[in-house]
């Protein structure tokens, strides 16, 4: 493999890898900024356990997501020097605004909430949370905007040196990609959140009836009981763990459906901004305007014949890339002519493409990944919607089925969402390909700003150099993966007393002889 | 000269100072958990000096480098694409010591914490040794071709000036943060910090005013940066007088001074140069030939100029709110994390093994 094959694993394998954490993050974190609330508000002690309960279980994944999110700030420099000097008068800017604006008021608030417990009034201690949540949303459109240039370039126009200048910093700000992208990744964070409430909540709710602590009565609904065996289990524990799981199944449900109109508004952007995108997701080899369900054969080629559409709804692509039934949508074999015409048959002969220069462009992307990437981000978010329902069904009388494989059902349904945000983040970024910084046909876009991938990659770097980086950084990567892993599942299982020493110190010791007792100022958490 | 590239520049040096102040006694504190005490609560009593505030420090890093992408994209370019192999040994750093903090305390067990531990301190060591080798690179000079990239295999950038940044934000995280243990800890923590305060600490600092030294020569500093560097050793000298008498505010404004005025001393001797070429100067990338355009710059300024003294205000806040001295009886007892389930499922406990506590 080359340098530029090297880098850009090392990119995708960074960065999926971040994308893991940071949608339970955003999502996970606002649903414990609500309980708070609710806490403060009612002072019910069931809210002020699921803060403490599902508050841990943010912290322990939200620390991976800042530490791996510190490798790609640094990488476009390391790797893409090339694209770091070509973008640097319009990219850098969302990026250092998200940290001066945006990841500072997150990480400052999150320190003062995680020891703010018993030594601040319950407003303020709240209000730091909200902070921490509203900078961690903020962080995420910053980044957005910055990702959405380089689909949509907009605010700059063509500087004496052939680098983009910057003219416009709210036409950056307020690219119509970044609006519907970032709408699509938040609602499909506050699904990832949900489907994690539910998964958890239902394992505890089914631990619960297993242990004989819940029972059914003659009409299915629930008696709960208490065991005082077991720390925190007790009547208000049954009320942390319904409450939580019918909020992430309706949060799921809600956040889906939004989804689909966030969906539909960048599927229209595509088509306008990034039509072979568009074509490449349906594997839509000739101009047409039926929605393929399902195409066997080898759904890259632009060599129509190899392409076998079994399945396919006529005039449903039309509509949802122009908003017009039978609409006709171009097909990759009409585009890649265009497409040469406009940038050239091969790379450019010129010093910044090395080896690579002179070689033909394949302005297909890799069209098995874009098409099941497609499809796996829509089916795995409809899979979710349904089980939000059928879950919301299932426990209208107050607690879940015994069955144990549905158990394992919900939490496995916990994997979706994930695979469905990644799927689709890896359809988007590979969509794009040839190019780093797309070109764009229509009005709104720069025509003439764009590069070339293999264009941005650093010229001084070696392979050996990336190939290290890669391993080290997978490595450490799994082994930590590995490690949160344990932990989630370690204080999952351990429930709300896990979170709350309080729980077990109460059962041992009576309300005030726990073992901190007689002590005076210790701290309600420390490291 | 771009009025508005003069004022980046200051900028940048400035979030550097920042990262260097607050996150260096960071870097300090986690590298005196491996050596200074074996007692598993004092350990947690330094940790938990910086436990609410060592996060948000950690971000002047991050906007530091943000900054330079902002303001000078070809010194970002240059500077982290010659620098490849010390930047991924720095953010392994940065990762296994940034887990390693929020991690550390949730389980109980012997091998969990000692591997934590060493963790966190080596983490600290390699990210502490890293950034001052690049920044002292940045200073002094890397093989840059005419497009700003390295010339030379990976290890070029391991130099006399690297080694000597290197050892001087490690010398400087360890006296910084002896001082600023002496100041928010209570106990043995205490004592110890401020005899290595009173002590060692000096000689920590030789490094890093060499490095000072190093680039006024180079350079033929100014007035205003010589100015800097006897600054510099004055704070050093008021903050060793007065950490052998126990003055523990004014140690820590000391040493603090010194590293604020030796950065000062260093960032006014490069200037106008921001990464200077070691091949021909003719390649020097400085703030006239590296910087953005004046509406981008001007598009920063307004930003930073109204986030800067925000975030200052807000993480004062931080700070007073967690004023008090952490002492070893504010430490809760280890908590034992069970499996919330009846019967032989609670044998999964054995895991956890019993509580160590100091």
């Amino acid at each position: 493999m080359d340098v530029l094959d090297l880098a850009r694993w090392q990119f995708g394998i960074t960065t999926v890898y971040h994308f893991l954490m940071v949608p339970l993050t955003l999502g996970l974190g606002m649903a414990v900024a609500i309980m708070q609330s609710r806490w403060v508000k009612t002072g019910d002690e069931k809210f002020l356990r699921m803060t403490k309960f599902w508050g841990k279980v943010y912290l322990i994944n939200f620390i991976v997501g800042v530490a791996t999110g510190l490798v790609q700030e640094f990488q476009f420099g390391m790797a893409w020097s090339e694209y770091s000097r070509f973008v640097g008068d319009v990219f850098g800017a969302p990026l250092a605004m998200e940290g001066l604006l945006a990841f500072f008021v997150e990480s400052t608030f999150l320190g003062i909430w995680i020891f703010g417990w018993g030594r601040l009034r319950k407003g303020i201690h709240l209000a730091a949370l909200w902070c921490a949540v509203i900078g961690s949303w903020i962080s995420a459109y910053f980044i957005i905007v910055a990702n959405s240039w380089m689909q949509h370039p907009v605010g700059v126009e063509l500087g004496a040196d052939g680098r983009p200048v910057m003219t416009d910093i709210w036409a950056v700000l307020t690219n119509s990609t970044a609006l519907a992208a970032y709408s699509h990744t938040i609602l499909g964070a506050l699904v990832v959140a949900g489907m994690f409430l539910l998964g958890i909540s239902w394992y505890q709710l089914w631990r619960r009836r297993r242990d004989g602590i819940d029972t059914v009565d003659a009409t299915g609904r629930v008696i709960v009981g208490e065991n005082t065996d077991l720390p925190g289990r007790d009547r208000t524990d049954h009320g942390v763990w319904i409450w939580s799981l019918r909020f992430g199944a309706i949060v799921a449900i809600a956040a889906f459906a939004g989804t689909v109109v966030s969906g539909d508004v960048q599927g229209k952007l595509m088509y306008e901004q990034q039509p072979m995108k568009m074509a490449a997701a349906e594997a839509a080899c000739h101009t047409g305007s039926s929605f393929s369900v399902l195409s066997l054969g080898d759904p890259g080629s632009t060599d129509c014949t190899k392409v076998i559409t079994l399945i396919e709804v006529p005039g449903a692509l039309g509509f949802l890339g122009t908003g017009e039934w039978g609409a006709d949508m171009p097909g990759m074999s009409d585009l890649e002519p265009q497409y040469v015409d406009k940038y050239g048959a091969t790379i450019p002969d010129e010093a910044v493409f090395g080896d690579r220069a002179g070689s033909e462009i394949q302005y297909v992307p890799v069209t098995w990944i874009t098409y099941w990437g497609f499809r796996l981000m829509i089916g795995l978010g409809g899979v979710v919607a349904l089980g939000g329902i059928v879950a919301l069904w299932l426990t209208r009388k107050g607690t879940v089925p015994r069955s144990s494989w549905i158990m394992r059902l919900a939490l496995l349904g916990i994997v979706a969402p994930f695979a469905a945000n990644i799927a689709g983040w890896i359809f988007t970024e590979m969509g794009r390909q040839p190019f780093v910084v797309a070109p764009n046909p229509d009005a709104t876009g720069i025509d003439g700003v764009f590069m070339f991938t293999a264009a941005a990659v650093s010229p001084g770097v070696t392979a050996g150099e990336i190939l290290f980086s890669v391993i080290t950084l997978t490595v450490v990567y799994g082994i930590m993966l590995a490690i949160e892993l344990f932990l989630l599942v370690k204080y999952i299982r351990g429930g709300v007393a896990a979170s709350m020493p309080e729980l077990t110190a109460r059962r041992e010791h009576g309300e005030d002889t726990g073992p901190d007792a007689g002590r005076d100022d210790v701290l309600a958490f420390a490291y | 000269m771009e009025p508005l590239a003069i004022v980046w520049f200051i900028a940048i040096a400035v979030l550097w100072i920042g990262y260097l102040l607050l996150e260096g006694f960071d870097l300090g504190v986690g590298m005196h958990m491996i050596f200074s005490t074996k007692d598993e609560r004092e350990r947690r009593v330094m940790l938990n000096t910086i436990g609410p505030v060592w996060d948000g420090n950690e971000v002047w890093l991050i906007t530091a480098g943000a900054a330079i992408f902002a303001a000078y994209p070809l010194w970002y370019a240059s500077l982290f694409s010659t620098l490849y192999v010390p930047l991924t040994i720095a953010l392994v750093g940065l990762i296994v010591r940034a887990v390693g903090i929020e991690y550390r305390g949730k389980i109980h067990t012997e091998r969990w914490r000692a591997f934590w531990t060493w963790m966190i301190g080596l983490g600290s060591l390699i990210v502490a040794f890293c950034v001052g080798a690049a920044l002292a690179l940045t200073s002094t000079g890397l093989p840059i071709d005419g497009n700003g990239d390295r010339v030379g295999g990976p290890f070029v950038w391991l130099t006399v000036p690297a080694v000597l940044g290197g050892l001087a934000i490690v010398g400087f995280a360890l006296a910084h943060s002896a001082t600023f243990l002496a100041l928010k800890a209570d106990g043995g923590v205490r004592e110890r910090a401020a005899r290595f305060a009173a002590v060692w600490a000096p000689l920590c600092l030789v490094p890093a005013a060499a490095w000072a030294l190093w680039v006024q020569f180079a350079n033929g500093g100014g007035v205003l940066s010589w100015l800097f560097v006897l600054l510099a050793v004055i704070a050093a000298v008021v903050g060793w007088l007065s950490a052998r008498r126990r003055s523990e505010g004014l140690a820590f404004t000391g040493y603090a001074g010194f590293g604020l005025f030796g950065a000062a001393a260093v960032f006014t001797g490069m200037f106008p140069v921001v990464l200077p070429s070691t091949i021909d100067s003719a390649f020097d990338l400085t703030v006239s030939n590296a910087a953005n355009s004046p509406y981008t710059l001007g598009v920063m300024t307004v930003v930073a100029a109204f986030a800067l003294p925000v975030i200052l205000a807000y993480q004062a806040w931080s700070y007073w709110i967690f004023r008090k001295r952490v002492t070893p009886g504010m430490i809760p007892d280890a908590h034992i994390v069970l499996p919330a389930v009846l019967r032989a499922d609670r044998s999964g406990a054995r895991g956890d093994g019993v509580a160590q506590q100091g």
